[in-house]
């Protein structure tokens, strides 16, 4: 349970902005093409020079490693990449080795597990809690795919399946907060609704803060939440 | 069997045969006749040139002197690897992270050679120490720079790829771990092509020459495998320190892929 604070981030064509969105919170990012809006998730996420700090909860950025501040504090690009052969080897946990008796009775709920967990060798390091398979199978099936899509290969992937999986991976690393990139861009109606659905119910379960930058008003007017707008290159409360 | 020399109408013939080559070429309108031409020359002028700092240094043995030339074959080599470079490191690092890698591979290995395994008394007797950094420069001098090209490229073309990595909580090591595997292949297999095929298709350059200089074969195929180990060791190791400085420089203190440290691509490469 922590918020996001941003501190003065200030990148290329950016800022100084400050921003504060608290535990469980939901804040729209809107503004026209090329106003920075991917630029400053980037920006959050650190994966752009630029100045500022950003403090999840209690702690600074600049006093957490790279890596693990990226795995906290999650983004969802516009355009998913994937580099292994199977959808399922992207997630920093594997099924087989999960998936037993005692963690497949449990209620499908985000579980903090404790260590020592069994992660494949040499993947993600630095995670403290992973979700069990039975909430990896829920978000699946809530996203309309059956769990045997893990073991797909990348490459038959259609773009709005690319997404929407792209959302499975990054909740597979349980982050405090989430930065999405127009989530729902790729999407038809149907499927924009089950991804809206499931960031809601994770950020509800998990008091995330939520940092959304989306284009289509009327998601913004469906899920609620506070709107800002990027002009001239800060934020501002949409009209 | 003794040494036959060339005399400079030998060397006058063999030349005919290259004039012939461009003439072709102007007929056939291939227009390479120029640089045909031009490189013929200036591999006669930099050979005698070469023969004539060889002989001075080879009558003289001063450690000075060596190290001179040395420095000075190092840094053609250097820039010769920034030149092969499509998208070179912006800065020092463009000319530095060769030189550096080649200094590191080719000085060491030739030393070990020459005081370990040769045992030549001094250990910076020219006669040996030349031929031998000279091969292993050259040599090692293509691994790293298509190690180092590979690298870049790979980065340059795989960026939505390595910073999904990071993203996904990955540090710059994981990210960048197959984008350097693949680099370090590229610059190693043409050494074990060669390794691999020595002696049943050609016989390589410097057995050819001590044979022809009148060494028993069975000595010149012996120095011809010690080269060739040399060259294999010095060109991984080359390409691995290469590999190594060039991907940790992709990324920054905060693990960020910087690409902006890559110059704009180079047409002539």
């Amino acid at each position: 349970m922590s918020g996001l604070r941003l501190d003065g981030i200030r990148s290329r064509a950016l800022g100084p902005l400050d921003l504060t969105v608290a535990a469980g919170e939901l804040v729209f990012v809107s503004g026209p093409s090329g106003s920075g809006k991917s630029l400053l998730l980037r920006a959050v996420a650190d994966l752009d020079p630029h100045e500022g700090e950003v403090w999840l909860g209690e702690a600074p950025r600049s006093g957490i490693a790279p890596a693990t501040w990226r795995r906290r504090v999650g983004l969802l690009p516009a355009e998913a990449f994937w580099w292994a052969e199977t959808v399922g080897e992207h997630l920093p946990v594997t099924r087989s080795t999960h998936a037993d008796q005692a963690t497949s009775t449990l209620p499908p709920a985000i579980l903090r597990l404790p260590k020592p967990l069994r992660r494949p060798p040499g993947r993600v390091s630095n995670h403290p809690a992973l979700p069990d398979p039975s909430t990896i199978t829920d978000w699946l099936v809530h996203l309309g795919f059956t769990p045997d899509v893990l073991a797909w290969s990348v490459t038959r992937l259609s773009t709005g399946e690319r997404q929407r999986l792209a959302l499975v991976r990054l909740l597979a690393q349980t982050p405090e907060a989430l930065l999405l990139d127009e989530a729902t861009a790729n999407l038809d109606p149907s499927n924009g609704a089950r991804v809206e659905s499931v960031v809601e119910t994770y950020r509800k379960r998990q008091g995330a803060a939520v940092l959304w930058v989306s284009h289509d008003p009327e998601q913004r007017r469906r899920i609620g939440g506070r709107s800002l707008v990027i002009r001239n290159e800060r934020l501002e409360p949409e009209a | 069997m003794t040494l036959i020399y060339l005399s400079p109408f030998d060397l006058g013939l063999a030349s005919i045969l290259v004039l012939l080559l461009a003439a072709m070429s102007w007929r056939l309108r291939l227009g390479i006749e120029r640089r045909v031409l031009i490189a013929a020359a200036r591999s006669t002028v930099q050979l005698m040139l070469v023969g004539l700092v060889l002989k001075v240094l080879f009558a003289q043995t001063s450690l000075p002197l060596i190290g001179l030339m040395a420095l000075v074959m190092l840094s053609v080599a250097g820039y010769e690897v920034m030149q092969r470079q499509k998208r070179r490191y912006r800065g020092v690092w463009g000319y530095g992270i060769g030189a550096l890698s080649m200094f590191l591979s080719a000085f060491t290995v030739t030393l070990l050679a020459l005081t370990v395994i040769i045992g030549v008394e001094p250990w910076y007797q020219p006669q040996y120490l030349i031929p031998l950094l000279g091969m292993l420069l050259g040599n090692t001098m293509s691994g790293i720079a298509i190690a180092l090209d590979s690298l870049t490229r790979q980065a340059w073309d795989s960026r939505g790829r390595i910073e999904a990595r990071l993203l996904a909580g990955g540090t710059w090591d994981d990210a960048i771990e197959e984008v350097r595997r693949d680099a370090l292949r590229s610059g190693l297999i043409p050494i074990i092509n060669a390794m691999a095929t020595a002696g049943l298709v050609s016989l390589p350059g410097m057995m050819t020459g001590q044979i022809l200089a009148g060494s028993p074969p069975m000595e010149a195929a012996k120095y011809q495998l010690l080269i060739m180990f040399l060259i294999a060791a010095g060109t991984g190791l080359g390409s691995m320190a290469a590999v190594w400085i060039g991907s940790r420089r992709l990324f920054d203190d905060r693990q960020r892929l910087r690409l902006d440290r890559l110059a704009a691509a180079n047409r002539s490469s």
